[in-house]
């Protein structure tokens, strides 16, 4: 009997957390770059265009600036919180792309809580923001968080309930084994037997990273710049960043549990599940050039009202048939 | 003197918690909105006492962009005072400067040409469009939709680059003249105008689809600041705010100037009273703007822009007074001019519609959410530089 | 049954999501609007006012039809035109001599009189609002507005603008032209 010398395991995690920090700061930039091309294509602009071709080193450009920027802090403010916010709403985000099957082979950790996993961790965001609007000694930025708050915690209840219908017709917190269970043509998928869950999903996730029509916590046109009103360079830089990695976790959520993962027509593997993926992104960043914002009893009022019904409806449904079948 | 004893002195600013009135209450929270804010278009301060997000009270402050519009006509003839007539209000210039020049006309008993008065109503008509363009896309922007302002802006763009033609600029122009105005139309221009409207109207149904059906913009304004007629008539608004109010009053209309009296157009109104009802009032506007412009295009006549003998700049207006009001975008502009018969007025007193406008909104906005007063805010239609003169 | 009739109402309304997703996205598939600045310049400038040009003699170019009347310059609203009158020429000492004679005889001597010829006109841009009273009121069509879009400086000071100056580089550059294509 002999002990291994090297953790395997451990030396996995790793090298998993080092591509995930690539990955993030590649995807970074992509987002970037491909929100701005979004927005100036719906508005009958170019976009970006002049650094490099096709404006394609902007978000570079964009980065180094938000680097070079002299880190403020307003009078008043709570330097350790006000400091901690950006790293604490970053953070995270590294881990929870750590059970996210994008392919068989490309995991990197199995584990078999995934869903619950990714679920704990994203809780730490709001608490991100909290710290953020209070520490910031700006009204603003105090009416930001606490709508933040308020909002992150409503919107996650109705995006479990949903969830878990799909864990009651699979039987595993498995992101895998949630895989596996759906076909490769789109209607063996679980969106063709649960489409309201998804629609539940995808609403809630919306809400979730704070992205119009229901970005209320940075709502700039009534609340200048909501929780991260204070903050400049590279600390408002980490907010940005983690706010659309957050977007990548609900999407990559979305096709492992409703659009079949790696799974696809004539072939399987990791780009059926970047397609996917970046189709939900695109919708997302869609939404945002298209709609208002709502207003935040509205809000509440969609959630509690119509969401938390229909995600309890949803699975008690689910739980009748697959006692019946 | 201290802060705390300068604090006091300024009675009312209840920014520094110094209250006329005290509230019933301590544990509110003082927020200042503006002079820099996204959603004030300019530099108005709104202070505002909230509870969490509702409103007790709110006190607009003034006075950021105060140019001295009215000292500087005392110092000028009234030939030279044109170019400030251009920028009282940069979104519809062309109101002031037929609000002013009217005033002159009616003091010195000029006679304006025919073809001056219907190349007046098509320009005059035409700006009244690009500035309900302009709110059209910032008020979609304050309610946090980012794609109709570019889709205005385009349609704007089109009508510039035609009011660019006569005038020669695009914001400010200083285009009227006592008398008439300062360059002929030409026939790009018409043609121009008559592709415009054929184009602008099937435009506006991809603005009803994009954005006046769409349900969250629905929700948001439908049944939010509801401005009873009374407050209106309490604080002299005019234009689309009391239009919207269910108030058929529109100065083309109800005084007729120039050759209004000889068009075919509704007066759109709305029993709302909401900021929907303030929206489709303006939406409706622009639609009759356009049958004016066609009927005047059709009605043009021929003869000289400019009256023989108009003023030159060193002309003295003959000793008396004279008051003319326009309706401009966003309501009632009046122009009181007092001469003591030298070059220079001896007193000009502007009447700025969006002063009345704004002032309901303190009234209106007690008692409402933090987002819904943006909503009121928008749907006022405010110019700063209007305000402040 | 209101309420659930409105609830349905609400769903069915819904629908307007979607249409609103189909015009932007209906647009996102449009070519854009946009004019690539540098690469690519707008036609419609003719009627534009840019800074004030003055507008040649047909005989010689290089000298504007300006008579120093001073109406442009006492009229601006904003003070921003500066216009000076050349002075009269100095009398050679052969004149001088002939007049100091002509006063000895007893004559009435004509001193010789100033040119009507602007000797500095001045426009400062920074003053000026463009509202064309000059222009309107220059008895002989000697000032016009430019359609010069693209003019701008890095300096406060370079925008007093020398407009004599720029009359006579205006010349140069029609005489090489014209040089340039007779040559061809």
């Amino acid at each position: 009997m002999s002990i291994p010398i090297i953790p395997v395991e451990l030396i996995r995690i790793i090298v998993a957390l080092g591509a995930v920090g690539a990955f993030v700061g590649l995807n970074g930039l992509v987002l970037v770059y491909v929100e701005r091309k979004v927005a100036g294509h719906c508005q009958r602009r170019p976009g970006p265009f002049e650094v490099g071709p096709h404006g394609l080193l902007t978000p570079l450009a964009d980065a180094l600036k938000l680097v070079g920027k002299q880190l403020f802090m307003p009078t008043g403010a709570d330097p350790w919180l006000f400091w901690l916010a950006p790293i604490v709403s970053f953070l995270p985000v590294l881990l929870l792309f750590l059970p996210i099957p994008f392919s068989p082979v490309l995991t990197g950790m199995e584990v078999h809580l995934g869903i619950l996993f990714i679920l704990a961790f994203s809780g730490i965001n709001v608490l991100a923001l909290c710290l953020a609007g209070w520490g910031s000694n700006n009204k603003w930025a105090l009416l930001g968080a606490g709508r933040a708050v308020a909002q992150s915690v409503a919107y996650e209840i109705p995006l479990l309930l949903s969830l878990l219908a799909v864990i009651f017709m699979v039987g595993s917190l498995n992101l895998s084994e949630i895989v596996r269970s759906q076909g490769s043509w789109p209607w063996q998928w679980h969106i063709c037997t649960q489409p309201l869950a998804f629609l539940i999903y995808f609403t809630c996730a919306v809400a979730e990273v704070n992205r119009n029509p229901f970005d209320l916590p940075e709502a700039e046109s009534e609340l200048t710049a909501g929780f991260h009103t204070e903050y400049s360079g590279m600390a408002f830089g980490l907010f940005f960043l983690a706010e659309y990695m957050n977007m990548i976790i609900v999407c990559s959520i979305a096709t492992v549990v409703f659009l079949g993962g790696w799974q696809g027509p004539f072939f399987s593997g990791a780009l059926w599940f970047f397609a996917k993926m970046y189709a939900l992104l695109f919708i997302i960043i869609w939404f945002r050039w298209t709609y208002p914002r709502v207003r935040f009893n509205q809000l509440l009022n969609i959630n509690w009202k119509w969401l938390l019904p229909l995600g309890l409806a949803n699975l008690l449904v689910t739980a009748f048939l697959m006692k019946i079948f | 003197m201290t802060r705390q004893a300068a604090a006091e002195q300024v009675a009312g600013d209840f920014y520094t918690r110094h209250f006329v009135e005290p509230g019933p209450r301590e544990d509110t929270l003082i927020l200042n909105m503006g002079p820099q804010h996204p959603s004030t278009h300019g530099v108005l301060r709104i202070v505002l006492e909230l509870d969490g997000e509702y409103i007790l009270r709110a006190e607009p402050v003034i006075g950021y962009l105060h140019r001295m519009h009215e000292k500087m006509a005392e110092v000028k003839t009234c030939l030279q005072y044109m170019p400030n007539m251009g920028r009282v209000d940069y979104l519809h210039p062309l109101a002031w400067n037929w609000a002013f020049v009217g005033a002159v006309e009616r003091l010195g008993e000029i006679e304006v040409p025919e073809r001056a008065e219907y190349i007046r109503v098509i320009t005059v008509e035409l700006n009244r469009i690009t500035s309900h363009l302009v709110w059209w896309g910032a008020y979609i922007l304050d309610l946090g939709a980012f794609t109709p302002i570019m889709y205005a802006f385009d349609d704007r763009e089109y009508l510039l680059d035609l009011l660019q033609i006569p005038t020669g600029s695009r914001l400010t122009y200083s285009f009227f003249r006592p008398g008439g105005v300062s360059t002929d139309l030409t026939e790009d221009f018409l043609k121009g105008v008559l592709e415009f409207i054929p184009y602008f109207r099937s435009r506006l149904p991809m603005y009803k689809d994009l954005v006046t059906d769409n349900i969250i913009l629905r929700k948001r304004i439908e049944e939010v600041g509801v401005i009873p007629l009374e407050v209106c008539r309490r604080y002299g608004a005019t234009g689309p705010v009391l239009r919207g109010s269910g108030q058929p009053y529109d100065v083309r209309r109800a005084e007729p100037y120039s050759v209004y009296d000889r068009f075919d157009f509704e007066i759109p109104t709305d029993e709302k009273l909401d900021a929907m009802g303030r929206y489709r009032v303006r939406v409706a506007e622009m639609e009759q703007s356009m049958r004016i412009i066609e009927q005047a295009i059709e009605g043009l006549p021929e003869g000289p822009h400019i009256v023989k003998g108009a003023p030159k700049p060193k002309w003295k207006a003959p000793k008396g007074e004279a008051y003319f009001a326009v309706e401009g975008a966003r309501g009632k502009i009046g122009v009181h001019l007092v001469s003591s018969g030298k070059a220079n007025p001896y007193r000009l007193k502007l009447r700025s519609p969006t002063f009345s406008n704004m002032s309901l909104f303190a009234e209106i906005a007690r008692g409402t959410l933090l987002p819904d007063a943006v909503a009121i805010l928008g749907s006022l239609d405010l110019v700063i530089p209007e305000i402040d003169r | 049954m209101g309420a659930l009739r409105e609830s349905w109402q609400n769903i069915v309304d819904l629908w307007s999501l979607i249409v609103g997703l189909k015009v932007t996205g209906k647009y996102f598939c449009y070519r854009h609007r946009t004019v690539h600045y540098p690469r690519k310049t707008v036609d419609n400038i003719n009627t534009f006012r840019g800074p004030l040009e003055l507008v040649p003699k047909s005989k010689d170019p290089t000298k504007p039809k300006c008579i120093v009347c001073m109406m442009c310059a006492t009229n601006c609203p904003c003070g921003a035109i500066t216009l000076v009158k050349k002075k009269a020429p100095k009398p050679t000492p052969e004149e001088l001599k002939a007049e100091e004679e002509a006063k000895a005889r007893g004559e009435k001597v004509k001193k010789k009189k100033a040119p009507k010829e602007p000797a500095r006109f001045i426009q400062d841009f920074s003053l000026c609002s463009l509202c064309g009273i000059c222009v309107e009121n220059c008895p002989v069509g000697s000032i016009r507005f430019s359609n010069d879009v693209y003019f701008a400086v890095t300096r406060r000071e370079d925008l007093a603008l020398d407009l004599l100056a720029r009359l006579r580089e205006r010349a140069g550059e029609m005489e090489k032209t014209l040089s340039v294509e007779q040559e061809a």
